[in-house]
């Protein structure tokens, strides 16, 4: 199975970092990805991309996950030389993760 | 209990203006408010603004207010926006004028301003950048414009006195919003607690279309009705701070609990601790409740006291960007776009080009994700039918950064077969530095043009 069968996702940025908010489409599952999507994961998923430390927050009240990713976009948006400079398309395959 | 409806009519500059018409037409709306500003558009607006001084204000502030005006009179919607960028007394002149013209009579324009700092940014020299940890002082000679983020204050005053429209330059996006609140409601601005509640009404609302279905949909997973005539979003805010996120019926998209979930937790860092010049804000107690078809009951935000430093956003002009790109197709389509990347990056060592930093990537095959990731993703195969090269390099000058695109169209003829479709780029690049500074430095000043 995949991340994307029970969640959803919306990247930001600010300057060089990137924010995945990860989001259980049933509250029941909130639990499961606690357990299984760590910020560990999360920064070997993309480690060609964060250099940075990942951090993870939790929203239990709406069963979300905040992942936090330091110097994660080429330098900033700015100057990134990036295709995607924002990084908007991170969340989508952060979804693509096997669970 | 009182209630204020408050319409986002706009998440980003450029932004489309039907869906903001669509809800002061029929949205039962008090203020709409327009969010125009990213970060680094002041700073482009500021080198207008050198060159012209009536100019350095939101490109589409003219044409946005030809059709917003007449509906501001028509249903006695206020309109709160930071689309006086560089030059917020330039667009109330202009404001003026458009009214004029219009026949419109009766209409008070406030323009806010103190948030540019650009004459006595030398004071700051020593403070450090947030981006990269140096001293500001490493960037001096470079620096174009230099603004504050500032809070609600100036935007009060110009309610309390009795303006229609108020204009801002650089203000906290989700301060624009809670501006409103605090004048409707009396608000006070130590009530860190009711400051939070209203700070989240602002960051639900400013991305617009982002709340009511748009950057969401996904086919089989997450389907958004009528996305093509997607609707803005409409909070109707309760004086203690409780929100209703909605939007017009008969407009597309739809506003649902995972829709105000992903936009409660988008782009913010630490949900306990979201910095704004007013307050800092606690999201991690927000509740959502869906209470009718595209209403959502959303509620439990707080604050806490705020830190008493602003953040400025200083510009400045950082280096250029060449791009090329050329698209190889059919069988052995990734084995020739590989060897025209090949190719170039070896006429860059060739003809000694000075360049800071090179990327070479494959669009359709690791353009997005780099290579780790995206081998997983394609299960290691090398067969793709359509493969795009992409050269992206910066440069110290701009001649440097065109010669990436002239190398990758130079492919054409000296290339491998059947390269294609080539396109090239330059840019200067103008970035950010971001310092903090005590708020004390800081004086608002509203001026105002009546008609």
């Amino acid at each position: 199975m995949k991340l994307r069968d029970i969640a959803h996702s919306r990247t930001g940025d600010k300057g060089n970092i990137s924010n995945i908010s990860l989001i259980a489409y049933r509250d029941d599952d909130y639990e499961l990805i606690k357990k299984i999507v760590t910020a560990e994961r999360v920064k070997n998923w993309f480690r060609d991309t964060v250099k940075g430390e990942v951090i993870r927050y939790e929203l239990p009240k709406i069963c979300a996950l905040n992942f936090v990713m330091y110097d994660a976009l080429g330098g900033g948006v700015t100057r990134s030389l990036s295709l995607d400079t924002h990084g908007k398309c991170l969340s989508s395959v952060l979804l693509d993760m096997d669970i | 209990m009182k209630k204020i409806r408050i319409g986002s009519g706009a998440g980003f500059a450029g932004d489309r203006i039907e869906p903001a018409l669509e809800i002061m037409e029929n949205g039962n709306i008090d203020y709409i408010v327009f969010e125009c500003l990213a970060e680094r558009t002041i700073a482009i607006n500021q080198q207008q603004k050198l060159l012209d001084g009536d100019k350095g204000y939101n490109e589409f502030l003219e044409c946005r207010m030809r059709k917003i005006l007449p509906l501001c009179v028509e249903k006695g919607v206020k309109v709160i926006t930071n689309m006086g960028s560089a030059n917020p007394a330039a667009a109330i002149r202009v404001i003026k004028e458009i009214a004029w013209d219009m026949g419109i009579r009766g209409m008070k324009v406030a323009a806010v301003l103190g948030d540019d700092i650009l004459d006595r940014v030398d004071k700051y020299m020593n403070c450090e950048i947030l981006e990269n940890s140096k001293k500001l002082s490493s960037i001096k000679s470079q620096i174009i414009s230099a603004n504050v983020y500032t809070g609600v204050e100036g935007i009060i005053e110009a309610l309390n006195n009795g303006a229609h429209i108020v204009v801002t330059g650089r203000t906290a996006d989700p301060s624009l919003t809670l501006a409103s609140l605090m004048f409707e409601f009396g608000w006070s601005k130590s009530d860190y607690e009711i400051l939070g509640k209203g700070i989240l009404v602002g960051h639900l609302l400013e991305c617009a279309g982002q709340i009511t279905g748009g950057y969401f949909a996904d086919p089989g997973y997450k389907d958004v009705p009528k996305l093509w005539n997607l609707g803005f979003p409409i909070a109707e805010v309760t004086e203690n701070g409780d929100i209703i996120i909605t939007k017009l019926e008969n407009s597309g998209g739809m506003v649902t609990e995972h829709t105000c979930k992903e936009q409660i937790v988008y782009e913010i860092h630490d949900p306990s601790n979201y910095f704004t010049p007013d307050v800092i804000a606690d999201f991690s107690e927000v509740t959502v409740k869906e209470i009718e078809k595209n209403k959502v009951l959303v509620k439990g935000a707080s604050g806490k006291e705020k830190t008493g430093l602003f953040k400025v956003s200083i510009g400045y002009k950082d280096c250029y960007i060449g791009e090329g790109e050329i698209s190889y197709g059919g069988s052995g389509a990734y084995g020739r776009a590989r060897l025209a990347g090949k190719i170039v990056k070896k006429r860059l060592e060739y003809i000694n080009l000075p360049v800071k930093e090179l990327k070479i990537d494959f669009i359709g095959v690791n353009s997005l994700y780099g290579n780790h990731l995206s081998s997983i993703l394609n299960d290691n195969k090398a067969d793709f039918k359509e493969v795009r090269l992409r050269v992206a390099a910066r440069t110290l000058n701009r001649e440097d950064a065109e010669t990436i695109g002239n190398e990758v169209e130079a492919l054409y003829t000296n290339g491998p077969s059947g390269g294609g479709g080539a396109r090239k780029y330059t840019r200067d690049v103008v970035s950010i530095a971001s310092i903090f500074v005590p708020d004390k430095d800081i004086i608002t000043k509203v001026i105002y043009e009546e008609v």
